[in-house]
């Protein structure tokens, strides 16, 4: 019998889950895939938000304010890559100007610091590629990578004591005298408190305990990333002037020095459905091209498609379960989400505390979590020392991104261990680059199969039977 | 700081042949740096036949293409370092590398000969639509998997691109049981070699859809079918052409690209259109004292002229170390017409003859070549047919370029 069981793997179930191992609870993820961040979290534009968005006296511009405000310090704990880059709304026009002076006055309102206007002038001077004639500039916005945030806030909570089940999908749910039985297709896990952080799932789970009440939209959000070469062509998130369907399309640099252009916004029915379309990829290119002069659009690595989970009502829904006890909805988690994260989570826990959950604080707690990517970043020196001890980090599989077999073989058996070559990716860049693992890819694979004890062909490339290989040769 | 005269920074057949050449002609001090575990480069994967014809007489397969230099290359004892990469390279030929044994090190060379080889454009490159499942991969993955770990990547197979490695895989693919239902290109002609087409395609019945690509990947977690449009003439997808292929494959072939990341760390200057460093006509880079050949320099058909442009490439390396810097100012060699690019794009000296390789940018029938220079004519013949996949070459005498001043043009006029 859990404490608490967190259905989904995502930054949102995450961050709970890390800030639950705090205390001296048992906890447990539950994540339907085959690897965490696999659903918004791996495919959303990184950006923490300056907090000026959200309706004043929202959930959404408190937690945003508050989470923005964290993300330095919990990305510093987890290793993960952030930077405080600021970021611009752009006005082309009168109609925009009256639009982001409306922002202007949300974000004084929300307690957004030193936010600013800046004229045309100003704007030219801070950010030349730029075009526009007046930007809403909130120097505390960042960027921050968010499947290494979500991947290191589990790592850092399975450390602490946390179990994550993967391919774990809640299809029941079964109120006890004590508590609540999760079911999933072969498995069941019995706790005390069930918290619903399932992304566009959340409200097909909140039916599972006839919550009714609330509808998820999956909002398809088309992206294009380039190439290192291209990430210096702004050094701000920049961000059109907002409409109904969200923040339009923007240019950002990456924690990786790449560039992304996106997301398009497009209701959808189908939950699983990630594809790209063509018209989704042409319209990136126009916004981008439309507000910063000489993106190298043809300098794409990759393009992606991810799924916002949309409420049917402005803000989030953090609540607990109008009708079950010890229930914790933590639905409708769309921009700010990933901003907010850390916030949700703290408040989360309050919330918890307030249903009647026993929060005892660990003395053993260890916020840190040491950084998977950091091999490239040292210096020669304490680049030989780690070789001398492990010869394997002086050799390079990923040659685009530089990513060793050390960091590899480290990223499957550390928390939550790697178990495909996208989770690889995600954890080390390693195929991430602009070959897009058309060199590593099979030695990545032999990676896999020999750190795992698996035959090559089992090596698949995200879990299920998307195996990388169909045969052997005559 | 360990001193080298020549560091060659890639041992497949470029590389191999740059040092060889170096060698011949003088030099002792030869440092190899290769990154994967043996010398040979991409021709250990190329494991079918027609390497060779022109340098050696004969068709040999890949890895002994590159067995041949191997030979000479432990015959003339010179040294090389495998499973090592090269990080960084400085303009003043400091060359940093790593491995397991000795960690990062660093190498003051006297000269470098660039030989990294060139990557294959991936599907991202493309924008190309749909889901993100497995089982599209590059060509020369595929055939890494199939020739050198010995595995199929599927049973039924789209291919996108008609470049030499994607027509080969094509064949290979075929000959290892799986169907492949369809080559892609999104040009109106192939980027292949025509002895590539009829081989590797026609033999085997495998349909060729020119001015085609493909609009849609399908499958959630493998690949199970593609979606094929025919393009208008800006490449654009024609609505309503619409094919789906059923397949759980997609291999891409859509070009080649130098992998100048350390060139460009160097500050050495490229040209936008091969994607390689500017070089003259000993292959010496903007840069003095490093040099460049192979399929870093520019994407060849063959590597019998990878060869040839190597040991040009390690010669002059070695009288650059032995004599120091020799040539006028360059004299620039511009592309016109249908040419798109020439290699080398500057002439320095003019007392021998200068081979100048160039592609045209579509193909052409009943071509005339003109090669002049301000009113001079240096060079003029016909060529009856010209395509993009096969690299053409004009051999300009020293007489004629002595006698002449200024800039030389190559154009092709149809």
């Amino acid at each position: 019998m859990y404490d608490v069981a967190i259905i989904g793997g995502g930054v949102v179930g995450g961050m709970l889950a890390r800030e639950l191992s705090r205390y001296q609870l048992s906890v447990v993820i539950l994540e339907k895939e085959y690897d965490v961040a696999m659903g918004a979290s791996k495919a959303n534009s990184g950006i923490v938000h300056g907090g000026f968005d959200a309706k004043p006296d929202t959930l959404k511009a408190r937690l945003n304010v508050r989470g923005c405000e964290m993300m330095p310090t919990v990305a510093a704990e987890l290793g993960v890559p952030y930077r405080n880059n600021g970021s611009l709304v752009v006005a082309q026009d009168e109609e925009s100007l009256a639009a982001v002076r409306e922002l202007y006055q949300r974000g004084v309102e929300n307690g957004v610091p030193a936010i600013t206007v800046l004229d045309e002038a100003a704007l030219r001077e801070l950010a030349p590629a730029v075009k526009g004639i007046a930007a809403l500039y909130a120097p505390s916005a960042g960027i921050v990578c968010p499947y290494t945030l979500t991947v290191a806030a589990i790592g850092n909570a399975m450390d602490n004591g946390v179990e994550l089940r993967r391919g774990f999908g809640v299809d029941r749910i079964e109120k006890t005298t004590d508590g609540y039985v999760l079911y999933a297709a072969e498995d069941t896990v019995e706790t005390r408190y069930v918290v619903n952080a399932a992304g566009v799932h959340a409200d097909d789970i909140a039916r599972l305990v006839r919550d009714d009440y609330f509808r998820i939209t999956p909002r398809a959000g088309e992206y294009i990333l380039l190439d290192k070469e291209a990430g210096c062509v702004v050094e701000q998130t920049v961000f059109g002037a907002p409409s109904k369907m969200g923040k339009g399309i923007l240019v950002s640099p990456t924690t990786h020095g790449n560039l992304l252009l996106g997301p398009t916004a497009t209701d959808i029915e189908n939950k699983e459905d990630t594809a790209t379309t063509y018209e989704g990829l042409q319209k990136v290119i126009g916004g981008a091209n439309r507000m910063v002069e000489g993106v190298p659009v043809g300098k794409a690595i990759t393009s992606f498609c991810g799924l916002r989970s949309t409420p049917d009502r402005y803000d989030f829904i953090i609540e607990p379960s109008p009708s079950n006890p010890h229930f914790l909805h933590l639905a409708g988690i769309e921009s700010p989400g990933l901003s907010s994260s850390p916030a949700i989570a703290e408040y989360a826990v309050e919330l918890l505390g307030q249903m009647g959950l026993a929060l005892t604080k660990k003395t053993d707690f260890n916020p840190i979590r040491e950084r998977v990517d950091a091999f490239r970043h040292l210096s020669d020196e304490e680049k030989n020392e780690i070789i001398r001890k492990d010869s394997r980090y002086g050799r390079i599989v990923c040659r685009c991104e530089q990513v060793t077999e050390g960091e590899i073989v480290a990223a499957i058996h550390r928390n939550p261990g790697a178990t495909d070559t996208d989770g690889i990716k995600r954890r080390t860049r390693g195929g991430m680059g602009r070959c897009q693992g058309g060199f590593c890819q099979p030695v990545v694979a032999e990676i896999l199969a020999r750190e795992l004890g698996i035959p090559l062909q089992q090596v698949t490339k995200s879990g299920g039977s998307s195996y990388l290989l169909t045969d052997k040769t005559k | 700081m360990k001193q080298v005269d020549l560091v060659i920074i890639g041992g497949g057949p470029a590389g191999m042949a740059a040092a060889v050449a170096a060698r011949e002609n003088g030099l002792e001090d030869i440092l190899i740096i290769e990154r994967d575990n043996a010398l040979g480069g991409i021709l250990r994967q190329c494991i079918h036949n027609g390497f060779g014809l022109h340098r050696f007489g004969e068709e040999l397969t890949g890895p002994e293409y590159a067995a041949r230099y191997e030979t000479e290359v432990e015959a003339l004892g010179i040294p090389y370092l495998l499973n090592t990469i090269v990080t960084a390279i400085t303009p003043d030929r400091v060359v940093t590398a790593m491995n397991s044994e000795d960690g990062v090190f660093s190498v003051q060379a006297k000269a470098i000969v660039l030989a990294m080889g060139c990557r294959e454009r991936s599907r991202g490159a493309l924008n190309i639509p749909g889901n993100r499942p497995a089982g599209v991969y590059s060509a020369g993955a595929a055939q890494k998997f199939v020739n050198m770990k010995g595995y199929l990547p599927g049973r039924k197979v789209v291919i996108l691109g008609s470049g030499d490695i994607g027509l080969i895989m094509a064949r290979r693919m075929t000959l290892e049981g799986a169907e492949v239902q369809a080559v892609c290109e999104v040009m109106p002609y192939s980027g292949g070699l025509q002895r590539n087409i009829q081989q590797c395609l026609k033999d085997f019945d495998i349909p060729l859809y020119l001015s085609h690509t493909v609009t849609e990947i399908h499958g959630k977690e493998r690949v199970t079918g593609v979606t094929v449009s025919k393009v208008d003439e800006q490449r654009r997808p024609v609505a309503g052409s619409e094919m789906y292929f059923a397949c759980n494959t997609l291999l891409l072939s859509v070009g080649l690209i130098p992998e100048n990341e350390l060139t460009k760390g160097a500050d050495i200057p490229l040209d936008p259109i091969t994607g390689g460093a500017l070089v003259d006509e000993s292959r010496q880079t903007a840069t003095e004292g490093i040099f460049a050949c192979g399929n870093v320099l520019h994407v060849h058909d063959l590597v019998d002229y990878v060869s040839e442009e190597a040991a040009l490439a390690g010669k002059a390396a070695a009288d650059y170390v032995l004599a120091g810097a020799a040539g006028d100012s360059p004299r620039r060699v511009i592309a016109a017409g249908a040419v798109r690019y020439t290699v080398p794009q500057t002439i320095r000296r003019t007392d021998k003859d200068v081979t100048v390789y160039f592609r045209v940018g579509s193909p052409c029938t009943a071509a005339t070549v003109r090669v002049t220079c301000g009113d001079v004519e240096l060079l003029k013949k016909k060529k009856p047919k010209m395509a993009p996949g096969e690299m053409e070459s004009v051999t300009l005498k020293a007489d004629k370029l002595i006698a002449c001043s200024g800039d030389i043009t190559v154009s092709v006029e149809v």
